[in-house]
């Protein structure tokens, strides 16, 4: 479990994040959504220790990061793989030597038993034959799921995404949303990811904390979020046409209802008759 | 006062070098094939250089010195001097600012960049540790020894150029060679080398690590990098003459 208390961060004169708290629990997603220069890159970099908040504190399993000494905050970093937004891979590293790298790193294990765990992971990711591939044979969607096999080799506690979804097909961007959600149950994770990816969050969001302006402005399900009567979180959730229809959808099933009358003026206009749904008797 | 926050970080940078590796043989892996980068990656053009100083220093003193009074052998000798103590360690180490220079600023921006830094701290590894001190470390290895090699390539660029232009035989030549050889000239080059060698992996080292932003601003890093080296390389000359000359 990871606690965020009273963050903090400022860059010069300019205040970034304000005061915010979020409890994360092991086991699910939680994923932090906003609009860009909401402050949610920051409050995820603060929270591995990229950035220092100018207050509050970060807590891993109760024990205070912002505090730690650096031998600590190692042993702590030593428990988290992060997926970068760019994959991060190295690029004079072939895929098998990139996901081997934090084994050669950290464990004094044989050839073999790092080469078994790599295959293990990458299989896990459904990545076969590309061991010998470098960075820059392959494609976004590879790239990612290399980057996610390199930060679960050493099974973390903790798996920090920012941003896995950029630059991806909605096709490979719903593979890796399932690849991280079943990572996460299947070993136990924390997974704190970073997203504006409106299928995670639907998808994936079992805790979504929704920052505004540096603020910490919404925070529940991805049930809950359907809801919201919070005008921000819907003016940012539900941008589109199609994502209102499908907001309006997900009400109709859950209640019955639509609390708008938002298409009414359309079905009046084009003089479409309302749908009967045939009855059993046929 | 930008220079002195920037002199202030690159001190710091040197000092956060110094920890204990996370694992040693990680550690040499990198040092040795930043060697090999460094070492063998820039031997062509080190080689072709020295060639082509000794022989344009043998032509262009052969041409200055005319009278029939100064014998042929004082040739070789001012060859041997002037690249033991100038041109191999300065010119050959102000090439390799831009040489090894650019490429270290622009490996440790493309790093930078594209976060594959960030990836290694959180991993936990220092990273000033593992990408910077083996680079460092290599280049203290391998230009001291580029520069030997520079210094043997250059003498006998100049023999060879004097042989086949008719200016003076090898035997003349090799006999010159030998005539006032002053030992010291020889660890003077050594030490500027070594200074030398710190400037061109740091420097770079520097601007490379710090680069803030895209692809532009690796460019202008690794340029700004090469310039700040060859500044540093020849006020670092002057100061080295002047203090053990």
């Amino acid at each position: 479990m990871i606690e965020v208390k009273n963050i903090q961060k400022k860059f010069g004169d300019k205040t970034v994040i304000q005061d915010v708290s979020a409890v994360m629990k092991a086991g699910q997603c939680n994923l932090i959504i906003g609009a860009s220069g909401s402050g949610k890159t920051v409050l995820m970099k603060c929270m591995v220790g990229l950035f220092v908040p100018d207050e509050g504190e970060i807590l891993y399993h109760g024990q205070n990061f912002t505090s730690m000494d650096t031998k600590a905050k190692t042993e702590v970093r030593k428990e988290i793989g992060m997926l970068f937004q760019g994959s991060a891979l190295f690029d004079s590293l072939t895929v098998e030597q990139n996901v081997m790298f934090p084994l050669d790193m950290f464990t004094n294990w044989p050839v073999k038993k790092k080469l078994e765990r790599v295959n293990e992971v990458l299989n896990r990711v459904n990545l076969v034959e590309a061991n010998r591939k470098y960075p820059a044979e392959l494609s976004g969607g590879m790239k990612k799921r290399v980057a996610l096999a390199r930060a679960i080799v050493l099974n973390p506690k903790y798996l920090f995404c920012d941003e896995p979804n950029s630059g991806l097909d909605p096709q490979t961007s719903l593979v890796i949303d399932k690849l991280i959600k079943e990572i996460t149950i299947e070993y136990n994770i924390t997974t704190v990811v970073n997203t504006h990816d409106m299928n995670s969050v639907m998808e994936i969001g079992d805790y979504i904390l929704y920052m505004y302006q540096g603020n910490k402005e919404w925070e529940g399900t991805n049930r809950e979020i359907i809801f919201s009567k919070n005008q921000r979180l819907n003016d940012f959730i539900f941008a589109s046409e199609f994502l209102k229809d499908a907001k309006d959808m997900r009400m109709l099933e859950e209640t019955g209802q639509i609390p708008n009358h938002r298409n009414m003026d359309l079905l009046i206009e084009k003089d479409i008759p309302p749908i009967i749904p045939p009855s059993k008797e046929g | 006062m930008t220079i002195f926050s920037d002199i202030g970080r690159y001190l710091l940078m040197i000092k956060g070098m110094f920890s204990k590796p996370e694992n040693g043989k990680m550690y040499w892996k990198e040092f040795m094939h930043q060697c090999a980068e460094i070492g063998v990656g820039s031997l062509g053009i080190v080689a072709i250089i020295s060639v082509f100083i000794g022989a344009v220093s043998t032509i262009q003193t052969a041409y200055q010195l005319v009278s029939p009074l100064i014998p042929p052998s004082t040739i070789a000798q001012i060859v041997r001097d002037t690249v033991i103590l100038e041109f191999a360690p300065t010119l050959v180490c102000i090439v390799l600012a831009g040489v090894a220079g650019s490429r270290i600023a622009s490996e440790l921006g493309n790093m930078r960049v594209s976060e594959q830094i960030d990836a290694l701290e959180i991993m936990g590894i220092n990273t000033k540790g593992y990408l910077i001190m083996p680079k460092i470390a290599a280049a203290l290895l391998m230009i001291p020894l580029l520069v030997i090699i520079a210094m043997a390539l250059g003498i006998w660029g100049g023999r060879l150029a004097g042989s086949m232009a008719n200016i003076l035989s090898g035997s003349v030549y090799d006999r010159g060679l030998l005539e006032s050889f002053v030992p010291y000239n020889v660890i003077f080059a050594l030490i500027k080398s070594y200074v030398f060698a710190f400037i061109i992996s740091s420097v770079p080292a520097f601007f490379g690590y710090f680069v803030q932003g895209g692809a532009l601003e690796i460019g202008r890093a690794s340029t700004k990098a090469v310039v700040v080296s060859c500044i540093a390389i020849l006020f670092s000359d002057y100061v080295l003459s002047a203090l053990l000359l």
